[in-house]
């Protein structure tokens, strides 16, 4: 690893119990993410993926451990200033329905009183590189549009204010196969061309491992294993990491046979 | 019954003006002190449940006997109906606007913070504008319940409709009594009606 570079993210210890008597949701994961790296979080429903990326922004706190954003304490700085920072693409879509698509991608830096026209111009420009045309969907509200096509619009926003840090949560989650490569391929062009740090979660292997230049795979709260897709395939470091690839190479042997017929 | 309007217009239409001046005065206080509850409790969520506890508390005493637990501080009139009503209404608009605001759906809350919006932003430019008509719905209730104790209002001096209906009581007169009870009703309606009317107004 190139020591040059800066920490983005650092997890120290973090945990998360929703109540006294829960099962923690994260048990004390660690992990340094380097800036500019581009991070996918893999592992099955309820694993905790959400709610890590959620303390990542403050919008949980940790029952335990501390979690460092470019060597500073985050439980020091004001939430709101925490996710002023960071981009945030969140799972369940969370349009404001009530404004436009422009609206939507334009509230929090009017709000924080840019200028108006620049604002209004970056918003086209990401609209047409999240790949929805901004003369037909910029003055549309989001019932007018498709899942994928809000999934884009989150993504939009969530690129808007140019932050250095970008979380997404299942962002192709709604996104049907062939438009997923597509804006996999195009968030790994953002990824090259910002060199933003990218947190992505998701629950698909194959996405997890085409775009995560390393790979937390999590289960039951815990981080089992943080590598390179090439090192996590070559050794496994738990019974599930095994599970979970073999499960993968089981599909694709199933399309080699369909090609070989 | 029109005779009597004809024959003495001013029995009929000094209460009904009284009973609008009541009803408007107290509808712009109790909307006003509402909303800063509201903002209050958004603030500080454990205020919200206090308030609501404390003021469903008033609202279960009859008024009768709040106009009389009021008279010592504010003396026989308007002014203790007034303050009587608008606490009545605390009741009906804090209770509407806190459901309301809280029923907004999480998950576009939670995306208005993860974006980085602050309280204030979320509640004024989320949460009001997706509750309207609930907020709506509590002030239409409010001024329908206002126009209605109001009337009871009479028996300390605060004037409107409900002169007539105790005149007609006391009198034992049907015609005073019918024009109380059909002319607060006919309010009633008419400001459910009103209401609406802007209500659309705004969301157009
Ligand atoms: N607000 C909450 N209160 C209580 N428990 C919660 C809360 N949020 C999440 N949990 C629990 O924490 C665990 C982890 O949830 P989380 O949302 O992080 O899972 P996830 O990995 O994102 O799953 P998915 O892939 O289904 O989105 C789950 O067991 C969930 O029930
Ligand atoms: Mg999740």
């Amino acid at each position: 690893m190139n020591n040059r570079r800066m920490i983005a993210i650092e997890y120290e210890q973090v945990s998360k119990q929703f109540s006294k008597n829960a099962k923690p949701s994260v048990d004390r994961v660690s992990a340094q993410i380097e800036e500019g790296e581009f991070i996918t979080i893999l592992g099955s429903s309820g694993c905790g993926k959400t709610t890590l990326l959620k303390m990542t922004n403050r919008l949980l706190d940790p029952s335990g451990g501390r979690i460092i954003l470019f060597g500073q304490d985050i439980s020091t700085v004001d939430p709101v200033t925490v996710r002023r920072r960071m981009g945030y693409v969140i799972q369940q879509i969370g349009l404001l329905p009530h404004m436009t698509v422009e609206e939507n991608i334009t509230i929090l830096p009017k709000l924080m009183k840019q200028d108006r026209e620049t604002v209004r111009s970056r918003a086209r420009q990401l609209l047409s590189m999240v790949q929805l045309d901004p003369d037909t969907y910029a003055a549309r509200y989001p019932s007018e549009l498709s899942g994928g096509q809000q999934q884009r619009v989150g993504l939009a926003r969530a690129l808007m204010p140019d932050p250095k840090i970008m979380l997404l949560d299942e962002p192709f989650g709604a996104i049907d196969a062939i438009t997923r490569i597509s804006l996999q391929n195009e968030l790994l062009r953002i990824h090259r061309e910002t060199k933003k740090t990218f947190l992505l979660v998701t629950h698909d292997i194959n996405e997890a491992m085409k775009l995560g230049m390393r790979v937390m795979i999590m289960d039951k709260g815990r981080l089992l294993q943080f590598d390179t897709p090439h090192n996590i395939i070559r050794h496994p470091a738990d019974p599930f990491v095994e599970a979970l690839i073999r499960s993968a190479y089981e599909q694709q042997s199933f399309w080699e046979g369909v090609q070989d017929d | 019954m029109i005779d009597f309007l004809l024959s003495h217009p001013e029995k009929i239409v000094s209460p009904l003006l009284n009973h609008i001046y009541m009803t408007a005065v107290t509808l712009v206080i109790s909307v006003l002190l509402a909303s800063l509850l509201t903002v209050l409790a958004a603030v500080i969520p454990v205020l919200g449940n206090i308030l609501t506890a404390f003021f469903s508390v008033v609202y279960s005493i009859p008024s009768l006997a709040l106009f009389a637990l009021q008279i010592p501080l504010t003396g026989l009139g308007r002014t203790t109906a007034v303050t009587v009503l608008c606490a009545y209404n605390q009741y009906l608009l804090l209770g509407n606007f806190l459901a309301g605001l809280n029923e907004v759906d999480p998950g576009v809350r939670e995306a208005a913070k993860g974006i980085g919006m602050t309280v204030m932003q979320e509640l004024f430019l989320v949460q009001v504008p997706l509750a309207k008509k609930a907020l709506f719905a509590g002030i239409r209730l409010a001024v329908v319940s206002t126009i209605g104790i109001g009337t009871i209002a009479a028996a300390i001096n605060a004037g409107g409709l409900g002169v007539l209906l105790f005149d007609g009581l006391r009198t034992m007169n049907t015609v005073k009594i019918l024009w109380g009870s059909l002319l607060s009703a006919i309010l009633a309606v008419s400001a459910n009606g009103i209401l609406k009317w802007a209500e659309k107004g705004v969301s157009g």
